[in-house]
């Protein structure tokens, strides 16, 4: 369903991801982890197609980003790190703009965008300009603009990034409702995500593949402590070790 | 085309969001009236047409085409929208045209509402309607030539400000390009077929041209043209710039 083939991004000498491969398929949820600066945000900018690769594609649902990015970009909900809105606009108006951006049939479109709303419970918010709202509101416009057409492949960067707990929560469980008929990738530096919600981790650092594994047996390595394997992993305190796990 | 239509909804309803629709269209429109008036002698003159009307045109377009063409790109990149934007199913032809045609149709809301001056001159006189709706068109395709390359250079910085000025430098080369003050860059130097093509790319002849009330196919074309290649180059652009 998404495939990333030796997927690279150079700036100059610069290598910010290196020959990232990886597959993964429906029913999963693929938590990227990685420091600050190891190359999950422009993993997936490359991979939704805002960044050109240097090296490699991506493959979504069979289509090469780099060479039929519309039939891939269709299949793809995106919501990028610090969900940019557009600010004078309402959550209405925003919804309907995405709703029209994307084609969606005119029978579709209304039950899509009320489905959405009452997912994300936007109602009380629908007719505020977006610049008004708090952040977990406009996180939460954000999210409804990826999921809105239904999309396959869900690419979320670090969705609950600056939310507070309950909020954090709330999130979780929407990706956890809908991770079933989905694949859902989402970047996160906040480990007890990955434990939450997460059936597979792939920990990067300096734009390698380092670790793909399920939590579970990641925390096992760590004696039951994630923390630990993504210090000890991501820092190469232990080198050998890292090599065993990739 | 229904993509284009949705950005062209989204993008001109943006301008009316925000106080700047507002803004722009009273200064533009005070403005316009007070050059016709005080500075092209409207009354003065005692001829029934519109040239002291148009013939500043080109002169208040320099300086407010791109003040709305600077937010085009720049903003969308500011906000980091344009990341949004980028991986909705569009081409950068279908984002760059959606913007493109809800500024200048801003530009043309805008160009519309001095229909008073036109209404005036029929009370006071008997104009040539002819000539008059000519000036619009050669008005109308001259802001959207100074809106392709405001467009396109405000693709390449995320500073607004950047984007207003060098796109007022740009415009202002384009509208000269047949006046020595440009002319004199090129001759000592360049062949003079080239000093010869390069003045032959002024938006002041070929708007002169038209305003006078002859619609030229050449004039036509060479606005035709303009616009084409800047918004050709503002996708290139788009596509180079877009992750920085």
């Amino acid at each position: 369903m998404l495939k990333t083939k030796g997927l690279t991004k150079r700036y100059g000498r610069h290598t910010v991801v290196d020959g990232l491969s990886f597959a993964c398929g429906p029913g999963e949820v693929l938590g990227f982890l990685g420091p600050n600066g190891a190359g999950k945000s422009t993993t997936m900018k490359m991979v939704t197609g805002f960044v050109a690769p240097s090296a490699g594609t991506a493959v979504i649902c069979g289509h090469d980003i780099q060479t039929d990015p519309l039939a891939a970009k269709q299949r793809i909900g995106y919501l990028p790190e610090g969900a940019p809105l557009y600010a004078e606009m309402t959550p209405r108006q925003f919804l309907e703009f995405v709703a029209d951006v994307r084609n969606l049939s005119a029978g579709d479109r209304r039950g899509r965008l009320d489905a959405v709303i009452e997912q994300l419970q936007l109602a009380p918010v629908l007719n505020q300009s977006i610049d008004t709202l708090s952040k977990g509101f406009k996180r939460r416009v954000g999210l409804a603009q990826a999921i809105l057409h239904d999309p396959d492949v869900l690419i979320l960067d670090e969705p609950t990034d600056g939310l507070d707990p309950n909020q954090k929560h709330e999130v979780r469980q929407l990706i956890r409702s809908m991770s079933e008929e989905k694949l859902i990738v989402i970047s996160t530096h906040i480990l007890e995500e990955v434990d939450a919600v997460c059936t597979r981790a792939i920990i990067i650092a300096d734009g390698r593949l380092l670790v793909d594994d399920t939590p579970e047996a990641l925390a096992e390595q760590g004696g039951g402590d994630l923390e630990e394997v993504f210090r000890r992993v991501t820092r190469g305190d232990m080198p050998d070790e890292t090599e065993a796990a990739v | 085309m229904s993509m284009i239509a949705a950005l062209f909804r989204r993008e001109l309803a943006s301008y009316f969001a925000t106080p700047v629709a507002y803004v722009f269209i009273v200064i533009f429109l005070m403005l316009m009236g007070a050059f016709t008036f005080y500075i092209g002698g409207f009354y003065e003159r005692g001829q029934a047409d519109l040239r002291p009307f148009f013939n500043f045109h080109p002169w208040l377009y320099l300086f407010l085409v791109p003040a709305i063409a600077m937010r085009l790109w720049a903003e969308e990149r500011k906000t980091g929208t344009v990341e949004f934007l980028m991986t909705l199913p569009l081409t950068p032809l279908q984002a760059v045209l959606g913007k493109f045609l809800a500024a200048w149709a801003f530009a043309g809301i805008a160009l519309a509402l001095t229909f008073p001056i036109w209404i005036t001159v029929n009370y006071l006189g008997d104009p040539d309607n002819g000539a008059i709706l000519a000036g619009y068109v050669g008005s109308l395709l001259m802001a959207g030539g100074f809106l392709a390359i405001g467009s396109c250079v405000s693709a390449f910085t995320r500073n607004q400000v950047i984007a207003f000025v060098i796109s007022v430098v740009l415009c202002f080369g384009f509208l000269l390009a047949g006046f020595p003050l440009v002319l004199d860059l090129f001759s000592a130097w360049a062949p003079q077929i080239v000093v010869d093509g390069i003045s032959s790319l002024s938006f002041l002849t070929h708007f002169a041209d038209i305003s006078r009330g002859v619609i030229d196919l050449r004039d036509l074309i060479y606005f035709a043209l303009v616009i084409g290649a800047f918004l050709y180059a503002n996708t290139i652009v788009l596509r180079w710039k877009q992750a920085d």
